[in-house]
């Protein structure tokens, strides 16, 4: 399998703390690739560098065979990378079908001509960008859900719909933070069935998620981190096995 | 004749106007959280760019009035929303990340700016809108309307459907949307959130092109110093309606409007004649000082809590 991203060395200091440090590691195509480590480890700045949310310190990325160089949030999206967040970040004022729509934005070409003159073209792309929408609606079961008001949607479908609005940017590589944080076991296994499908239908996953059970049943491959250093990679066997992830989830004791 | 309804057809002519300006600062404040003070001098250059071409085809073509005022209009579009885009880039954007007090100052700046700019072009003395439109009035039900008038409150409400339809319906206005209430994530979900903000700006600047002209039309005459007191009264009927609310602003404009005039038709009478109607303009600042003390958030805005 080709490689999709690869990180080179990436490090990032806040003030005095090491919050990564030269973290280095690949992401095979199709593979869904989990990311663990305890509270702190620095998953979530992991995210924050990959999406352009922060600059690293030092270190870079490839993604799809060229170097990943984001100036501005959207080229993210463009370059083929879609993220969720921990703390869900939806348009909490617009519909379901909205949130989804924006998600559409970076892949359609009409802009503010488009919407004053309203050219044939132009319409026959928004109708397109609603066709879409209420298709990845219903790819994640939130069809009937579509007209309600973000914030009134259930825990579980606002984490669904999250993940709706990222497919609509067509990502290579969908990083999700903490999908299941929250959910019961009955919602944990509808969105594991959701992302065994995603796979399916060809798109790369990165998961960053404290679930051990979906962790260990999901990923192809796991990377440890613990205090800003990659302490272990591999399958989850392999990882599950570790001394050192063992000494860092359990504590030094019983290693 | 009776007063009252005379008063609001005449406020209803101005409320429009206050709306289709107060458009504009509701909407760049919707998306970044400032209040561009610049946006009365934009409507004042459409109206100075506009009686120029009108100005000139009036005395140079047999042209129909409807038609060279259309192209007068159609003018000044562009040189505002040139002007509009251009306040964003340079004066605007790379204020993004500093405190709010920084892009407020440097629009006031903006302001004066363009002002003085346009009193070095078009001089100290007023442009006159040539006598071109005939001036038929409609006799209703003991008032009259006129002709202009009927072609503000007409322009202004076809406007409004459009700008809403925009907001509502459109990819873009999903994405002016989305960048309002979280641009950061807009950022993230693909949105070129400096794209949008220009286009709100572009937007706001093409409907302030056409309240100049209106306003213009209205008066008979375009001034320098025009933008500045209507972009001020535009501001309060934003803050009225509650700004950043594009229902708001549409519904404080026209309330505004409408008080004025019946300030300044009743004035007279209730005081005795001590106070006039040219204290009509005391008004709109009256209701932004009762608005802000009875209620912040203005007639149709939201808690700030409910922001993303």
């Amino acid at each position: 399998m080709s490689a999709l991203l690869e990180v080179l060395a990436v490090g990032k200091r806040f003030g005095g703390i090491e919050a990564l440090s030269g973290v280095s590691f690949t992401i095979a195509r199709g593979e869904i690739y989990g990311l663990i480590g305890p509270n702190g480890a620095g998953k979530t700045t992991f995210f924050n560098l990959l999406t352009g949310v922060y600059r690293a310190d030092s270190g870079s990325f490839r993604f799809d065979g060229k170097p990943l160089n984001v100036k501005a949030p959207h080229q993210v999206a463009a370059a083929g990378i879609a993220r969720t967040f921990q703390n869900i970040r939806l348009f909490a004022n617009m519909s379901a079908l909205e949130n989804v729509m924006v998600g559409r934005h970076v892949r359609t070409r009409a802009g503010i001509f488009g919407a004053i003159l309203r050219s044939a073209a132009t319409r026959a792309e928004e109708a397109a960008i609603h066709a879409r929408a209420w298709a990845l609606l219903d790819y994640v079961g939130l069809a009937a859900r579509g007209n309600e008001v973000a914030h009134n949607l259930s825990y579980g479908d606002q984490r669904r719909l999250e993940i709706a609005r990222a497919l609509a940017t067509e990502p290579k590589l969908l990083a999700l933070d903490e999908p299941v944080a929250g959910m019961n076991a009955t919602e944990t296994a509808t969105l594991r069935t959701l992302l065994e499908r995603i796979q399916g239908d060809g798109t790369t996953i990165l998961l960053i998620e404290h679930d051990m059970k979906l962790v260990m049943g999901l990923c192809d491959r796991i990377l440890v981190l613990d205090y800003g250093r990659k302490i272990a990679e591999g399958t989850p066997a392999l990882v599950r096995s570790d001394a050192a992830v063992i000494e860092a989830y359990l504590g030094g004791e019983l290693a | 004749m009776d007063i009252f309804l005379q008063q609001i057809i005449n406020g209803l002519t101005l409320g429009s106007v206050y709306a289709i300006v107060a458009l504009g600062y509701t909407m760049v404040y919707g998306i970044i959280q400032l209040i561009n003070f610049a946006h009365g001098e934009i409507v004042m250059v459409g109206a100075m760019v506009a009686f120029t071409v009108i100005g000139w085809l009036a005395a140079n073509t047999p042209l129909p009035p409807l038609l060279i005022v259309l192209i007068g209009t159609a003018a000044a579009i562009p040189a505002c929303t040139a002007i509009g885009y251009a306040l964003e880039l340079f004066a605007y954007r790379p204020l993004r990340k500093a405190p709010r007090l920084a892009p407020l100052i440097t629009a006031i700046g903006a302001s004066i700016v363009l002002q003085q700019v346009a009193m070095m072009i078009w001089s100290r003395n007023p442009l006159a809108f040539p006598q071109i439109i005939p001036n038929m009035v409609f006799p209703v039900a003991g008032a009259t309307i006129t002709l202009i008038q009927i072609a503000i409150i007409m322009t202004s409400v076809v406007l409004m459907i459009a700008l809403t339809a925009i907001v509502y319906r459109t990819k873009l206005g999903v994405a002016m949307r989305a960048t309002s209430q979280n641009a950061p994530i807009a950022g993230l979900m693909g949105v070129n959130v400096n794209h949008v903000i220009a286009a709100t700006f572009m937007i706001g600047a093409a409907l302030a092109a056409v309240a100049g002209v209106m306003v213009g039309t209205y008066y008979g005459i375009a001034h320098y110093t025009m933008g500045s007191l209507l972009g001020l009264k535009a501001f309060c009927a934003a803050v009225l309606g509650g700004i950043g609310n594009l229902a708001g602003a549409m519904l404080g404009g026209m309330l505004l409007g409408v008080v004025e005039a019946l300030a300044a038709g009743y004035m007279g009478d209730l005081t005795n004649n001590v106070f006039g109607s040219n204290y009509q303009d005391v008004f709109a600042f009256m209701v932004l000082i009762a608005v802000l003390v009875f209620r912040p958030s203005g007639l149709l805005g939201e808690r700030i809590g409910e922001r993303a």
